[in-house]
């Protein structure tokens, strides 16, 4: 019987079906593994599993019996660990405080016996054959330590069922092999562990079992030893890409370079990155996400700086590090998260859409609320964003109208080269394609423009051409016409066709 | 990191064994034992606050209503005994600590509801209570005769040469730096402001603990405020205005971390120790007051200095043992994604 069992689980948020009747078992002393493109539900589930989303439909067995997981102390409660890619611990606190934190073994009177808690925290690493010294600060842990410790965390609560999130995402290959011996120990004992991970070779190696998932729904869950590679990637894309998409790749013909990048790295989110955008081409930048895609358009911009390297506007490069210069030399850079960092949530709906040129729209140095106020309603109507009045707060509008005004922002500058970072992300499917529309319309009046998305389908639909980016290089450039969501996805994971 | 930690509040009591060796090298009074007992009479108003103060501080948090809870505290205190002149000197210092621990839960309360920094609601009430303090007092002032003897005498009281005020400063220190060191709920009001996110996450019940916090802070201003009647025997309505200033300042220097997490109340004590004894030692000193300000600003700036100069140093040695880590492990990744492709 499964130790853990998933039956039917559905979750909604807003108009978005993030999950749909999910149902999959986790046996006992097994490695489970659950693998899905960027966006398939599968950080949803492990949120239900540890009790932060509650299912809107189906539910959660434990041997048989339903739990009610309705926060995360229920998870714990029932024997559910989750371990994330980057553990939260307390950075001022030791180890084994962090471990025991709430539950620390006490002496006479309550108080907390401190040479009772490191021998206890010993023996937890002994059991995990690892070696972290149980007084340290947890500040300045690497991750790999880090996971360990959440790990020692949930054998201390009598854990059984162990969630991991994309544990190795960022972990180097020793990291990685003390990991599995961890993972292949606590099986040893009966636990059940589930093992999210995009390294179909590390699925491949630690799971006995495998479940595919696909736009929030589950498509298959079969022994391992029965799939090869190929299948899986196939079970995980395999989707039409609908009418959301405007455009017909390759159809125009794309005029001079107007944004070169040559050479571009920095030591440990990318390197010796190098490609060009010509006018009135889209050229998309795709990717697991962790692959250092957002990393490099924000270097290109001069958000981040870069060790090595050039980028070039129209043959003239731009200093680094300087987002002034680029956007001067007519670049706009549309970011991944809004809220942070492209509106500014309290500010009225003109004065977000006028931030980026306010010179212009001065007069001996002072703004004129008139010109204000025709340029954001000039551009507020040619996205078609929903608003109440100009004078509204922005934290008041939808994702998608949100999304649309960042664009208007940008595109009050009339810049040479637009780069957006996860255009549709969170934004529903009308606005959408609404967005896919404008972006089209914008490479056809001559934009090159550069899109940053986690979704094939839209990579698919909207770019002349594709860039895959893997573990911080590019590992392939394939034109719009001729990629497949096989070929990107093959090279994303870094896995070549036929090949396992 | 218990070393680390010995460390800062070691540098913060050396820096007072510089200042009184320096000073008493050139006035040798200062360090006669009415000298010392000034000193410690005038400090242990303020190191009850700031043990109160790093209670919440160390939660990520800042109580800035405490000058206002001891001015009123202070002034109830003298009404009680106008009122009553037979009351027992525990049940006026149980008084003046309920009050207190009221207004802290004043705080801890609005702070909850409104989900708003504690810097702008604890803003908020240190003018509030102010406001109620000057309008119940309007303009009266209670003068020693108007307390009994037996109070005021608490206030000057001493036991083998150490005054009581000190001994009672010590008491609460004692107390709380071993709830806050040595309490599984101490330890969680540390790491609440390490990482709040994660001790939301591990089931510690952020929003009860915190509120305890500014029930603690508040218990204690009470406390100081009745200290305050009983040292000075005249009360007003300004009574501990801008205190809240000096209490911040004590903690920072005494190396409690302004974002939470770290520090001790010995060394919030040490550092309200040091606060006052650059008071007194500029004046024997005969420097210009207003140097003494500068000074205590200079102390506070140092100190942040040092905290950060501190992290930096952490974070480096942590940045250069990872890369140290991580070349070791890509070599052997490598090595054993090679070995991978010739089983295939």
């Amino acid at each position: 019987m499964s130790l853990l069992r998933l039956r039917d689980v559905s979750k909604s948020f807003g108009a978005v079906a993030a999950v749909r009747g999910v149902s999959f078992g986790l046996d006992p002393g097994v490695v489970h593994g659950l693998v899905g493109e960027n966006g398939a539900g599968k950080s949803t589930v492990v949120k239900m599993l540890a009790g932060v989303h509650r299912p809107d439909a189906g539910g959660v067995e434990i041997e048989g019996r339903p739990v009610e997981l309705h926060r995360p102390a229920d998870a714990k409660a029932a024997g559910i660990a989750v371990i994330h890619q980057e553990p939260t611990l307390f950075p001022d606190l030791s180890v084994a405080e962090n471990i025991f934190m709430g539950r620390q073994p006490t002496a006479r009177l309550g108080r907390i016996d401190r040479a009772a808690m490191r021998r206890a925290a010993e023996e937890l690493f002994a059991r995990l054959g690892v070696a972290v010294d149980p007084e340290r600060q947890a500040r300045g842990l690497s991750i790999a330590d880090q996971q360990v410790v959440e790990i020692a965390k949930a054998l201390s609560l009598d854990a059984r069922v162990f969630v991991m999130d994309e544990p190795t995402a960022a972990l180097t290959g020793v990291e990685v092999r003390r990991l599995f011996a961890v993972v292949r120990g606590l099986c040893e004992r009966g636990a059940a562990v589930l093992f999210i991970s995009h390294r179909f070779d590390e699925v491949f190696t630690l799971c006995r079992d495998l479940t595919v998932m696909r736009d929030g729904a589950w498509v298959s869950t079969d022994p391992v030893a029965d799939l090869t590679v190929e299948t899986v990637v196939r079970r995980m894309v395999g989707r039409e890409v609908s009418a959301l998409y405007p455009r017909e790749p390759g159809a125009n013909e794309p005029g001079e370079v107007v944004l070169d990048v040559k050479g571009l790295s920095r030591a440990g989110a990318f390197s010796d990155i190098g490609f060009e955008v010509r006018a009135g081409e889209i050229v998309a930048l795709a990717g697991l996400v962790g692959a250092g895609r957002s990393e490099v358009v924000r270097a290109v911009f001069g958000v981040d700086r870069y060790d090595r390297g050039e980028v070039r506007v129209g043959g003239r490069r731009l200093p680094p590090g300087s987002p002034a210069a680029a956007m001067a030399a007519g670049v706009a850079l549309v970011p991944e998260d809004r809220r942070q960092q492209g509106l500014v949530m309290e500010l009225s709906v003109e004065r977000n859409a006028t931030l980026t040129r306010l010179r212009p729209l001065a007069r001996f140095g002072l703004l004129s609320g008139r010109g204000e106020r025709r340029a954001a309603a000039e551009w507020a109507e040619r996205l078609r964003v929903k608003h109440g009045r100009p004078t509204d707060a922005v934290g008041t509008l939808s994702g998608g109208n949100q999304q649309k005004l960042v664009l208007a922002k940008w595109l009050a500058t009339s810049p040479k080269v637009l780069i957006v970072d996860e255009p549709t992300r969170g934004i529903d499917v009308g606005t959408k394609a609404e967005v896919h529309r404008l972006m089209s319309g914008l490479a056809d009046e001559g934009m090159a423009v550069v899109m940053v998305s986690s979704e094939l389908p839209e990579v698919l639909g909207m770019a002349d051409r594709v860039l895959v980016m893997r573990e911080g290089q590019l590992t392939a450039e394939l034109p719009g016409r001729r990629a497949t969501e096989e070929s990107v996805m093959f090279a994303a994971t870094g896995q070549r066709e036929g090949g396992a | 990191m218990t070393a680390l930690r010995a460390r800062r509040e070691l540098g913060v009591l050396l820096a007072l064994a510089l200042l009184v060796a320096f000073t008493a090298a050139d006035n040798s009074r200062f360090l006669s034992s009415q000298s010392i007992r000034d000193v410690l009479l005038s400090a242990s108003i303020l190191v009850v606050l700031a043990v109160g103060q790093t209670v919440v501080v160390v939660t990520r948090n800042i109580d800035l209503s405490v000058g206002s809870v001891l001015g009123l505290t202070a002034f109830a205190t003298g009404k009680l005994f106008v009122a009553a002149p037979g009351t027992p000197l525990v049940v006026a210092v149980l008084a003046g600590v309920g009050l207190g621990a009221l207004c802290g839960a004043l705080n801890g309360a609005l702070i909850a509801a409104a989900r708003v920094p504690a810097l702008v609601i604890t803003l908020g009430t240190l003018y509030v209570l102010r406001g109620v303090d000057h309008s119940w007092a309007s303009g009266e002032q209670i003068n020693a005769a108007d307390l009994p003897r037996s109070f005021l005498d608490f206030g000057t009281a001493t036991v083998l040469g150490v005054p009581v005020l000190a001994l009672v400063a010590a008491a609460v220190l004692l107390v709380v730096a071993t709830w806050l060191g040595s309490y599984r709920v101490g330890r969680e009001l540390y790491a609440i402001g390490s990482e709040p996110a994660a001790a939301r996450l591990s089931g510690i019940p952020v929003g009860a603990r915190v509120f305890l916090a500014f029930v603690v802070s508040g218990a204690l201003a009470g406390l100081a405020g009745v200290l305050h009647a009983a040292r000075y025997g005249t009360v007003d309505a300004t009574v501990g205005s801008g205190m809240e200033l000096q209490v911040v300042a004590a903690v920072v220097v005494g190396g409690v971390a302004i974002f939470g997490g770290s520090g001790t109340a010995y060394g919030a004590a040490i550092g309200a120790l040091l606060l006052t004894t650059i008071g007194s030692s500029l004046a024997v000193l005969r420097v210009d007051p207003f140097w003494q300000q500068a000074a205590v600003g200079g102390l506070i700036l140092a100190a942040i200095g040092l905290d950060r100069a501190l992290a930096a140093r952490t974070a480096r040695r942590a940045a250069a043992r990872s890369a140290a880590d991580a070349a070791a492990g890509q070599d052997a990744g490598r090595r054993g994604e090679r070995e991978a492709t010739h089983g295939s």
